[in-house]
């Protein structure tokens, strides 16, 4: 057979593999919660992980970073550099890297001064939150995380960042 | 969707009834336009016609007389030439007129005038009443009151996406772009209530994204002011008082303003004077209980993409935080 006798059969297998596509939803509700953090002294360290179906939702990403800066958490962790409240970006983590563990911190609080934001951010949020705080250290996909911001930022944005391997750091004590 | 505005009375929202004097020139230079393009498309279908008119023709039995084909074509330079001349003419009139309608549009009169700062979001209106004095400052979102007769100069800044501001009645469009500053003079000439609609396609709510203008006599435009500008009242009964807890100690005021109070964020629509606006949600719904309590419990049902989340809230502090925010006149 010629090469061009089979031109046609290989487009339509092309167009057939267009079915395997899918378009990224953009989620206008909360999704069925992942509330396996309702315990305030919630950390990874020998528990099940949990997963934070977000981490693969680019839109909700993106959401995560306009709370971020709505939330005003740039007024003690900087832009993920830390300032008064710790270093976002780094490899190192307090509470660990787990979604659940950051969860747990936006919404119960901790020692030495993050306030516990369950009653006022809604859980949905907080959850896009945890997914863009991930993505600042390079722990989403380059798919997944923002691109560069419209405000001023010293960081490259959050999808061309090298991905950390997250280290423990001792919480320290208290620090007055 | 849209069930709501029909029981408001319908608020001007056309370009060919201006209410002042930029949209005044802008409808004149209109009415030229269409005049005479109306003048060349008839003139054209006039040829044409005639064209057919004079072509060579014959019954169904006899065979078309051809002479006029074999004969030499016409020389037809003279009219050739008119044709252009007429089509330049008209061309530089339109032209003229779109210089003289510029001019005069930039030439309104500004003493004395109102200066606004109307901030396009994704998809609602900010409005910043800009005076020297500021304590006499204030904001407020998604319907604007202005002096009927007193020049108004609204300077137009973008949070997010292009957004464009339509008035049709007082002017015409103009974009609001991120991280660049643009002003709209315009004058409303007759009192009225007019609407204005974003005109660049900015998400998927952009055709929820509507603000009312009220036209009103000095006399009420100042007296509307003076209530935007005082705080809150404080709440006289204990069920609005209750509802101002929930307001502040729930997610409300994490995006909301409410002047007199802590809450004091930027992300959503200031509501010191929720109760004195006629629609919630950008132009989307009369502002009433009804209208009001689907919104808060589940905007996303209403306008899907809104940056408003769903707010579980209790029955007994749904129905205080609404007697509060009726309160906030």
């Amino acid at each position: 057979m010629k090469a061009r006798e089979l031109m046609p059969a290989l487009c339509l297998l092309v167009l057939l593999f267009l079915f395997g596509c899918e378009r990224e939803q953009r989620p206008t509700r909360a999704p069925a919660a992942a509330s396996a953090v309702a315990d305030p002294s919630y950390a990874a360290s020998g528990k099940t992980p949990v997963s934070n179906r977000y981490e693969e939702n680019a839109y909700a990403v993106s959401q995560g970073k306009t709370w971020y800066r709505a939330y005003n958490c740039n007024g003690c962790h900087a832009q993920g550099g830390g300032d008064i409240g710790p270093p976002l970006m780094d490899a190192k983590w307090r509470y660990g890297s787990d979604p659940g563990a950051i969860y747990a911190s936006i919404a119960h609080g901790r020692p030495n001064g993050m306030p516990a934001f369950g009653e006022h951010v809604p859980e949905d949020q907080i959850w896009q939150l945890v997914a863009y705080v991930r993505s600042m250290s390079g722990q989403l996909s380059g798919s997944v995380a923002p691109n560069r911001g419209d405000n001023l930022q010293a960081a490259p944005p959050e999808n061309r960042r090298k991905k950390e391997t997250p280290t423990h750091e001792a919480t320290p004590a208290a620090e007055h | 969707m849209n069930i709501g505005m029909t029981s408001l009375a319908r608020p001007l929202q056309d370009a060919l009834r201006p209410a002042g004097i930029q949209a005044e020139h802008i409808g004149g230079l209109w009415n030229l336009t269409l005049g005479l393009c109306a003048l060349v498309f008839l003139l054209i279908v006039a040829a044409c016609v005639a064209a057919l008119w004079i072509a060579p023709r014959a019954d169904a039995g006899t065979a078309p007389n051809l002479d006029s084909l074999a004969r030499p074509e016409r020389r037809i330079w003279r009219v050739i030439g008119w044709s252009t001349g007429l089509a330049t003419v008209g061309l530089l009139v339109l032209l003229a007129a779109d210089v003289f309608t510029s001019r005069a549009l930039a030439r309104m009169p500004l003493q004395d005038a109102v200066n606004i700062e109307l901030v396009g979001h994704m998809w609602w209106w900010e409005a910043r009443y800009r005076d020297a004095d500021p304590s006499r400052e204030f904001t407020t979102a998604n319907e604007l009151h202005i002096p009927a007769g007193r020049p108004v100069v609204v300077t137009l800044r973008s949070n997010d996406v292009i957004h464009s501001l339509w008035i049709p009645n007082l002017h015409g469009k103009k974009d609001l772009i991120p991280g660049r500053t643009a002003t709209l003079r315009l004058r409303a000439d007759r009192p009225g209530t007019y609407r204005g609609q974003c005109a660049e396609f900015c998400g998927i709510e952009h055709a929820m994204m509507a603000l009312l203008v009220e036209a009103e006599p000095a006399a009420a435009y100042e007296a509307w002011a003076a209530r935007q500008r005082r705080p809150a009242a404080e709440p006289a009964d204990a069920l609005a008082r209750r509802g101002r807890e929930v307001f502040l100690s729930r997610s409300c005021v994490m995006c909301h303003t409410v002047s007199g109070t802590s809450a004091n964020a930027k992300l959503g629509p200031d509501l010191t004077h929720l109760a004195s606006r006629r629609t919630i949600a950008s132009g989307m719904f009369p502002n009433n209980r009804g209208h009001l309590v689907g919104w808060i419990a589940d905007p996303q049902s209403l306008k899907p993409g809104v940056n408003m989340p769903p707010n579980a809230l209790p029955p007994d502090d749904l129905q205080a935080l609404l007697a509060y925010l009726e309160t906030l006149k």
